[in-house]
């Protein structure tokens, strides 16, 4: 079982990096691009019983940080 | 003073905390591998220094913060031990929890490193009773992730209960409210991005930061 973790920066937190992106992306031409978040995906291969509450607990104990980052879950369908 | 310093695999400034701690103490630091799971008994200083722990990966100061001395470092700060963390080692204080805000990539996304004015803002802790309020000094800083942030309620605490012990006068990173160190609740925790450990001699081109050692020394000894 996969399940994926995506952590995005919350609401009203400054994102340098974003920003950076959004920049390079008006240099190189691409107009129309109102912001641009930056965040990152994690990805974890999960032994069978792992409860979604377990990858919350994963979440805030480690892969996010609460303070300034929100994580959403997302239970990828094992492969036949 | 009984001195540790916390040693994680990326550190590159415990060498230099180790030497400003004996310079100060008379006495070498116990170097701690991040894998212990206690400190040397006795231990009245702790510090966590300066560096790229664990490359910075996922966040900086997330894996160190979650190491197995970081346990021992906590029991020891809840019993009153003073603790520093120096900018890789403010990011593990504020990762493991024991300060609040994060810090964040700077501002302008350069990698900063020179010396950089601070106003001190509290000379009433155990860190900074050898500076006066309101005091200039100079330290350097080296960092890419200094942008301290908080909420507005967390920022207003850490003002209200006189918290917040040293300010850029030039806001380098784009921290809240200029923030560039601050204390725990019961004010033994000390997470500074500058480094008062670079500049104790005059060889180093100043010496603001050898007071800090000295008035930790003072408070412990007293």
């Amino acid at each position: 079982m996969k399940a994926r973790v995506f952590i995005t920066l919350k609401n009203g937190v400054l994102d340098p990096q974003g920003k950076a992106i959004h920049h390079a992306l008006e240099g190189l031409g691409f107009a129309g691009v109102n912001d641009v978040r930056a965040g990152k995906l994690i990805e974890l291969d999960l032994a069978d019983g792992i409860s979604d509450a377990d990858i919350e607990d994963m979440c805030r104990k480690l892969l996010a940080n609460t303070v300034i980052e929100n994580f959403r879950i997302e239970r990828l369908e094992p492969a036949a | 003073m009984k001195t540790a310093v916390i040693v994680f695999p990326g550190s590159n400034c415990d060498r230099d905390l180790a030497v400003a701690l004996e310079q100060v103490t008379g006495r070498k630091p116990a170097m701690v591998w991040h894998q212990e799971s206690e400190l040397p008994d006795g231990t009245e200083f702790v510090g966590i220094p300066g560096g790229f722990s664990y490359g910075d990966y996922l966040r900086s100061g997330a894996m160190a913060a979650r190491s197995p001395v970081m346990r021992a470092v906590k029991d020891a700060a809840g019993r009153g031990v003073p603790v520093i963390g120096i900018c890789n080692g403010f990011q593990v204080l504020t990762e493991a929890g024991m300060l609040p805000g994060a810090l964040m990539r700077n501002a302008g996304l350069s990698f900063i490193c020179r010396p950089v004015p601070l106003r001190v803002e509290n000379s009433q802790s155990l860190f900074t009773a050898q500076y006066d309020s309101g005091e200039t000094i100079m330290l350097p800083v080296a960092h890419h992730d200094g942008n301290f942030q908080a909420d507005e309620a967390a920022l207003d605490r850490l003002e209200g209960e006189g918290r917040v012990a040293f300010r850029y006068l030039d806001n380098c990173n784009g921290s809240a409210r200029n923030i560039a160190g601050i204390l725990n609740t019961a004010g033994n925790v000390l997470g500074l991005m500058p480094h008062p450990e670079r500049v104790i001699e005059p060889a180093h081109g100043g010496m603001d930061g050898r007071r800090l050692f000295e008035g930790l020394l003072e408070a412990v000894n007293a």
